[in-house]
């Protein structure tokens, strides 16, 4: 993507000194929703943790998850909070999606188009690839636009 | 069953600096939270060197060490911080001090809070980084970085799911400009804000507008608690506490969002069992302080706390229910953080202390039973409910 939706210079997100969420970021990058799933339980988790919340088992694997969700709430934002958001003269819009596909774990993103464009919740919605290639560090991060 | 601190422990004096427009108090951080102890402390008549506990939350920078040395406290005892962020602590705080009473491990405790943020760094301004990890990692990028931009998403969701309309909103912030008209210490004191004022102005982040949103303010304010038997012969008719409870619903802090009660004060298992351990009614409650970090968080909790049916918010969430004179539910009668003053809700424990001792500028007739709800939405959050000597 040539361009992306907010403006540069917002903070590059990196994985914990733990790397506990290296492979979502890196997932990220090679454009897959990695998300955790138990391997004692079954369960689906994000975001991620050391331990199972149902099980407590610690053998956890991270699946791809379906780039579709539907959305579950969303705010447009107008007040610029950080300053290399001032250069956008327009609100933007953040959702949360849920993956029904994935345990209905959820993820914020941005949704794409017109920042004016009215939002309904339930709407179906598929996930958008945005790479910071250039940036140092580099990161990819998931929007969704409306199917 | 009533928890073990019902009406053991009053309310002995309550103090405040003046309340200053962000970055305005003309004192340090630091003096400001003795000054509002001194007053508290002379408001419950005592030499403030008989206070042998402090309590407070949301990470107060003034620690109970450095102000025991400077005001000479004989034995310190006991030094409590309340876990969490925002103004979820306030009402976690005022049990805890008066649990240690009970306990017997201290005899006289402070709760207090002290802003000045100016001097630090601002709660809605994005910190500088180049880079960002952990929970903030998943909002961030997203440009997801203020409290009203991580709250807005939680009320637009409850607005979606019970039907709520914004003019409910609208009417809890009315509420809280409406009383801070008669009380000379508010900081909006002589700004009355109208319907068009209102709806005029601009949008933060939708469903918020301006005037949805709490200030920044600098100051101080200071509870001083003791025993409810000494309380009986100090200067001010005791206001006891019945009960306070803390915590948060399963799951509450899962990251990026993933609360599975998402749509949520964090009420929603806290307040059953405030109501439950107070050994009171939600039908009981007289006037009600809700902290308003944003109106939405003052929505889920008046409902979560049972005071307002979700179904029946649009209906009931007018002004005329929610003045102090003659409304159905007196809500923020000092005019609280939107409107008073953005002291973390420690001014909302203080008014509902005036308002079982009579004494606030929107004065509610005959008030035996006062509830407080602290900062919603984060996690932990608290509420608690103070009683006249008629509830014991
Ligand atoms: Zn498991």
């Amino acid at each position: 993507m040539s361009q992306s939706y907010l403006p540069e210079g917002l903070p590059a997100p990196i994985p914990e000194g733990d790397g506990l969420s290296t492979p979502y970021w890196e997932g990220l990058k090679a454009e897959k929703l990695m998300v955790q799933k138990c391997n004692g339980c079954g369960t689906h988790q994000f975001g991620p943790e050391w331990i199972c919340h149902k099980c407590h088992s610690f053998d956890i694997s991270w699946v791809e998850a379906e780039g579709k969700g539907t959305i579950y709430s969303w705010e447009r934002a107008w007040h610029p909070v950080h300053p290399a958001l001032r250069a956008r003269e327009e609100p933007y819009i953040v959702v949360l999606v849920e993956l029904a596909g994935a345990g209905n774990v959820r993820m914020i993103g941005n949704l794409m188009g017109d920042p004016h464009q009215d939002v309904v919740i339930g709407s179906k919605v598929e996930v958008v690839f945005e790479h910071h290639s250039d940036n140092d560090p580099a990161y990819t991060l998931a929007h969704w636009k409306v199917v | 069953m009533t928890n073990g601190i019902r009406g053991k422990v009053a309310i002995a004096g309550i103090g405040e600096t003046t309340y200053y427009k962000h970055g305005q108090a003309p004192d340090s951080e630091f003096k400001l939270a003795l000054m509002a102890i001194l007053a508290a402390a002379e408001d419950a008549g005592i030499d403030a060197r008989e206070i042998d506990g402090f309590c407070s939350y949301s990470n107060d920078r003034n620690e109970p060490s450095r102000l025991s040395a400077a005001l000479g406290i004989k034995d310190l005892k006991y030094s409590v911080m309340q876990w969490g962020g925002g103004g979820g602590g306030g009402a976690a705080a005022v049990g805890t001090a008066a649990a240690a009473i009970a306990a017997g491990y201290a005899d006289c405790v402070v709760v207090f809070r002290s802003l000045a943020q100016g001097q630090f760094q601002r709660f809605g301004a994005a910190a500088p980084a180049k880079t960002v990890q952990g929970d903030n990692a998943y909002l961030f990028p997203y440009g997801l970085f203020s409290p009203a931009q991580r709250f807005a998403m939680k009320t637009m969701r409850f607005m979606h799911d019970h039907k709520i309309e914004r003019p409910a909103l609208r009417a809890l912030s009315m509420a809280s400009y409406h009383h801070a008209q008669a009380n000379p210490r508010a900081v909006m004191h002589g700004r009355p804000l109208t319907e068009e004022k209102y709806d005029n102005s601009r949008w933060i982040v939708e469903p918020f507008r301006l005037f949805d949103c709490c200030l920044e303010n600098d100051g101080a304010a200071a509870l001083i608690l003791v025993s409810a038997e000494r309380a009986k012969d100090m200067q001010h008719k005791p206001t006891y506490l019945l009960g306070a409870a803390q915590g948060s619903e399963y799951r509450n802090a899962a990251p990026a969002h993933n609360a599975p009660t998402y749509a949520s004060s964090s009420f929603t298992s806290v307040a059953p069992r405030l109501y439950e351990n107070a050994g009171i009614k939600p039908g009981d409650v007289d006037v009600v302080q809700s902290y308003e970090n944003f109106t939405g968080g003052v929505l889920m909790s008046l409902v979560e706390h049972d005071l307002v049916k979700a179904e029946e918010a649009n209906e009931f969430l007018k002004l005329e229910n929610l003045v102090a004179d003659g409304g159905k539910l007196p809500l923020n009668t000092s005019g609280g953080n939107l409107a008073e003053c953005y002291m973390h809700g420690l001014e909302l424990q203080i008014e509902a202390v005036r308002q079982i001792r009579g004494t606030s500028t929107a004065q509610v007739p005959k008030v035996d039973v006062s509830l407080v709800c602290a900062g919603p939405m984060v996690t932990p959050v608290s509420s608690c409910v103070f009683g006249s000597e008629a509830t014991l």
